[in-house]
C-alpha cells in the first residue's frame, strides 16, 4: 500500500491531481466570497474614501498663489531662500498683478498669502486696484502703493505660497508659523488654540468615557445577574435611549438644565437654591459633559453586559468560600474577568466621544466646544484647506484609537444590543 | 441576586443602597427623553410644568404645540380647514415637507444599504473570505470616522464628482441622490453587524444540504439562508433607517433647501429660538422609537429561537 500512494499521485474522479483540483476550488470559493463583498467595497470606497482622501489632500495643497502668479512664483524658484526682492522679482509681480486683474483673480491669490501671513490679502486685493498704473521703475511703483511691499514677511509669506504643495496648514493647525528668516515659531501664547483644542477634546472625552464606566458598571452588573425575563424588561430602559433620536435627547436635555428649566426650578423649589444662585448648566462645558455621558452611556453598559452574562457566578463564591471577603472577591476575581468588556465600551465611547460634533455644538456654549467644532468653524469660514488639516489631525486620532480597537477587541466583536 | 439569608446587615445594607443607586442611574438614563412627552401638551409657552400642569387642571394642557406644525410654513393657516387648508398643508407645511423628505431619503437609503451590506456580510461570513479582516475594518468605519470629516469630505467631492476623472459632470450637492448616497454609506456598518451577528450562529451545513438536494445557489439563499438570517437584515434595515432619519450633519452640509429633513428643521429650530413645538416633534419620534425598539427586541427573540439559541 505504501509504495502505491508514493509511485501515483492521488487524483480525482476525471483523472487531474488531487492537490491541484482542490486549490482551484479554493481558488473559487475565494473568488465568490469576495465578488459578494465586491458591490460594497467599491461603492464604500468611491463614496467614502475617495472623498476624504481628497479632502485631506486640500491640508497640503492650495494653487490659489501659485496658478495665478506664475511670473512671481517662477522667480521665487529661481532665487534661494533670503535673497532680497530685486527689480525683476518687482517687475515680474507687476506683470502677474496685470493678469490678476484681468481676470479678477486677486483676491484668490491674496487668500493664499492670507494663510501664511495674516492681513495681507487686502494688501493684494488693494495693489490690484491700481495694477495698470504699476510702471518701471517697478519697486517705487509698489513702494508707493503700499510700503508693506518692502516687508520682508510679506516676501517670505509670498515665497512660501508659490509652490502649491504646502505644509503651512499643518504649521498653522500645530499653532506654528513662519518667520521673516524662513525659520518657524510659535505663535503667540493667546493664540495658542488648536493645540490645546485637541488635548482638552481628548481630556473631555476621557472624563466623559471615565463616567459611563461608573454609571454603566452597576447597572450592567444588575442586568446580568438579574433572572433573564427581569434582565430583557430592564435592558428596554437601556435601548430606548440608544433608539431615540440624537437631537430628541439633546433638546430635551436643554428643556431640563436651562436657567429656567425643570432641574433648576425643581431645586428652587425644594429650597436647596436661591433664585439668583441658578446652576448654570447648560451652554458651557459641564452641559456638554452631562448630554455627552448620556447620549454614549448605553455604548457602555451593551458591551460590559455580554461580557459580564458569561460570567458564572460559581466564580465569586468560590473566592467567599476559600475566605475571601466581598471587597476581595470582588477585585480579585470578579473586576479581572470583566476587564474585555470595561475595554471595549470604553475604547468605543472614547472614539465616539473624539469625533462629537452635535451635541457640543448645540450645548457647549462657547467653552465646551469639540475639535470638531472648530472644523466646522473653518469649513463656514471657507478656510478649507486649514479644516482639511484640522481633519487630518482628529482623523490620524481616531483611526490610532480604531486599530488599537481591533487589536485589542476586534471589530468583529462590535455588538449594537 | 438574591440576598443569602446569611448576609451580614453590612452587606445589606450595601445590597440596597446599591439597588437604589442602579434605580438612580435607570432616571438618568430614561428620565430625560421621557419628561418631553408631558411638556410637549404644556398650555404656555414655556419649558418648565406650570402650576396648573402640575395640579393636574385641563386647562394647563392643549395640543396647540401639535397644531403648530402642521401649519407652520402654510400659505392660509387660518383659513377654515377644509379640503384645501388640507392640500395647503400637505404642500407647504414646513414640517409635513420635511417628513416626507425624511421618509423619502431614509426608504431609499435603507434600500440601498440593506442589499449592499446583506451581500457583503454574507460574503465577509465564508471562511474562504480573503484580507477579511481589513475589509471589515474599511466598511465598519463610516461607523467610526467623525461625522464632520465624512460630511466635509462628501461635500467637496460631491460638488464635482467626477474632478477625480478629470472632467466636470454636474453635481450631487443640493440633489435627493447626494443625500440619499451619505446616508447609505452611514447606515451600511449597522447593516454589516447586525448581519454577521446574525451568521455567526448559521449553520453552514444546511446550505450543503440544500444544495446536495439540488437546489441552485440562487434557489438556496432565497429558500434557506435569507428566511433564517431575515431577523438579522429588518433589524439592520431598522438600524439603517433610524440612522439616515436622526442624521443632521451630512444634511447641512450635502442639501439644499428642497431637501430639508425632520432633523434639520429640528435643528434650525434649536438654534434659532427653541419653541414647544421642537418638543411636540421630539415626542412623536420618541413614540416611533418605542415602536422600533419592540420590533428589534421581537426580532432578536425569534431569531435566537430560530437558531436554537438558549430560549427565553
Amino acid at each position: 500500500m505504501a509504495d502505491l500512494t508514493a509511485a501515483a499521485p492521488l487524483t480525482t474522479a476525471d483523472g487531474r491531481p488531487l492537490k491541484e483540483a482542490l486549490a482551484r476550488a479554493q481558488r473559487r470559493a475565494k473568488t465568490r466570497a469576495f465578488l459578494l463583498v465586491a458591490p460594497l467595497l467599491l461603492f464604500v470606497i468611491v463614496s467614502f474614501v475617495i472623498p476624504i482622501a481628497q479632502m485631506l489632500h486640500r491640508s497640503v495643497y492650495h494653487d490659489g498663489f501659485s496658478a495665478n502668479a506664475p511670473a512671481v512664483s517662477a522667480w521665487f524658484a529661481a532665487n534661494p531662500p533670503g535673497t532680497p526682492p530685486d527689480e525683476a522679482a518687482f517687475a515680474a509681480l507687476a506683470e502677474d498683478f496685470r493678469a490678476m486683474k484681468a481676470a479678477k483673480t486677486a483676491g484668490e491669490a491674496g487668500t493664499r498669502v492670507n494663510y501664511t501671513l495674516p492681513e495681507s490679502r487686502s494688501l493684494f486685493t488693494k495693489t490690484a486696484r491700481d495694477a495698470d498704473r504699476l510702471a518701471p521703475p517697478y519697486r517705487d511703483a509698489f513702494l508707493a502703493v503700499d510700503p508693506k511691499w518692502a516687508d520682508p514677511e510679506v516676501w517670505q509669506a509670498m515665497r512660501s505660497s508659490s509652490s502649491a504643495y504646502t505644509s503651512d496648514f499643518y504649521l498653522s493647525a500645530t499653532d506654528f508659523r513662519h518667520t521673516a528668516d524662513g525659520g518657524i515659531e510659535r505663535v503667540e501664547p493667546r493664540q495658542r488654540i488648536y493645540v490645546y483644542l485637541y488635548i482638552k477634546t481628548f481630556v473631555l472625552s476621557g472624563v466623559i468615557t471615565l463616567l459611563c464606566l461608573i454609571l454603566a458598571f452597576p447597572v450592567a452588573h444588575l442586568l446580568a445577574t438579574l433572572p433573564m425575563a427581569k434582565a430583557n424588561l430592564l435592558m428596554i430602559l437601556v435601548l430606548l435611549p440608544f433608539w431615540t433620536s440624537l437631537l430628541v435627547r439633546t433638546t430635551s436635555w436643554m428643556v431640563l438644565l436651562q436657567g429656567q428649566g425643570v432641574v433648576n426650578e425643581t431645586l428652587l423649589s425644594l429650597g436647596l437654591i436661591t433664585d439668583s444662585g441658578r446652576l448654570r448648566l447648560i451652554n458651557n462645558q459641564t452641559g456638554t459633559i452631562i448630554v455627552m455621558t448620556h447620549v454614549l452611556l448605553p455604548f457602555m453598559i451593551l458591551p460590559l453586559y455580554s461580557v459580564m452574562r458569561v460570567i458564572p457566578p460559581s466564580y465569586v463564591r468560590a473566592a467567599r468560600s476559600l475566605g475571601a471577603s466581598s471587597w476581595t472577591a470582588f477585585r480579585r476575581v470578579y473586576l479581572p474577568l470583566t476587564l474585555p468588556g470595561i475595554g471595549a465600551g470604553a475604547l468605543l465611547v472614547f472614539i465616539l466621544a473624539v469625533g462629537y460634533y452635535i451635541t457640543p455644538a448645540l450645548v457647549g456654549g462657547a467653552d465646551g466646544q469639540l475639535f470638531s467644532n472648530m472644523i466646522q468653524f473653518h469649513m463656514s469660514k471657507s478656510n478649507w484647506s486649514l479644516a482639511a488639516a484640522l481633519s487630518a489631525m482628529l482623523l490620524a486620532g481616531v483611526l490610532l484609537l480604531y486599530w488599537l480597537y481591533d487589536r485589542l477587541i476586534g471589530i468583529d466583536n462590535l455588538k449594537l444590543g | 441576586m438574591a440576598l443569602p439569608v446569611h448576609a451580614s446587615p453590612l452587606e445589606r445594607i450595601w445590597h440596597y443602597a446599591y439597588l437604589v443607586i442602579c434605580a438612580l442611574i435607570f432616571v438618568f438614563l430614561v428620565a430625560p427623553i421621557l419628561v418631553v412627552i408631558p411638556l410637549s401638551f404644556n398650555a404656555e409657552p414655556y419649558f418648565t410644568f406650570t402650576d396648573k400642569m402640575l395640579s393636574l387642571d385641563p386647562a394647563g394642557y392643549s395640543l396647540r404645540w401639535y397644531d403648530s406644525l402642521l401649519t407652520f410654513g402654510m400659505l392660509a393657516p387660518d383659513a377654515p380647514r377644509d379640503g384645501a387648508w388640507y392640500a395647503d398643508m400637505w404642500r407647504n407645511a414646513a414640517w409635513v415637507k420635511a417628513a416626507k423628505n425624511s421618509i423619502i431619503v431614509g426608504f431609499w437609503a435603507t434600500l440601498l444599504a440593506t442589499v449592499l451590506g446583506t451581500l457583503a456580510a454574507l460574503g465577509l461570513s465564508r471562511p474562504d473570505m480573503p484580507w477579511r479582516r481589513a475589509i471589515m475594518a474599511i466598511l465598519i468605519s463610516p461607523m467610526i470616522v467623525p461625522i464632520i470629516i465624512i460630511a466635509t469630505g462628501m461635500f467637496f467631492f460631491y460638488s464635482n464628482p467626477c474632478s477625480i476623472l478629470g472632467f466636470e459632470c454636474g453635481r450631487l450637492t443640493s440633489t435627493y441622490t447626494g443625500i440619499v448616497l451619505a446616508h447609505t454609506i452611514l447606515g451600511i456598518p449597522f447593516v454589516i453587524i447586525t448581519v454577521t451577528a446574525t451568521l455567526v450562529g448559521f449553520d453552514q451545513s444546511l446550505n450543503r444540504a440544500a444544495a446536495s438536494l439540488g437546489a441552485s445557489p440562487r434557489r438556496t439563499f432565497f429558500r434557506i439562508t435569507l428566511p433564517l438570517i431575515l431577523p438579522g437584515v429588518i433589524s439592520g434595515a431598522l438600524f439603517a433607517f433610524v440612522t439616515s432619519f436622526d442624521e443632521v450633519v451630512a444634511v447641512l452640509f450635502l442639501a439644499g433647501a428642497d431637501q430639508q429633513t425632520i432633523p434639520r428643521q429640528m435643528w434650525n429650530g434649536i438654534r434659532e429660538q427653541i419653541s414647544p413645538a421642537i418638543l411636540a416633534v421630539a415626542t412623536i419620534l420618541v413614540v416611533i422609537s418605542i415602536g422600533l425598539l419592540t420590533t428589534v427586541e421581537l426580532l432578536r427573540r425569534r431569531s435566537e429561537r430560530l437558531r436554537g439559541m438558549t430560549p427565553r
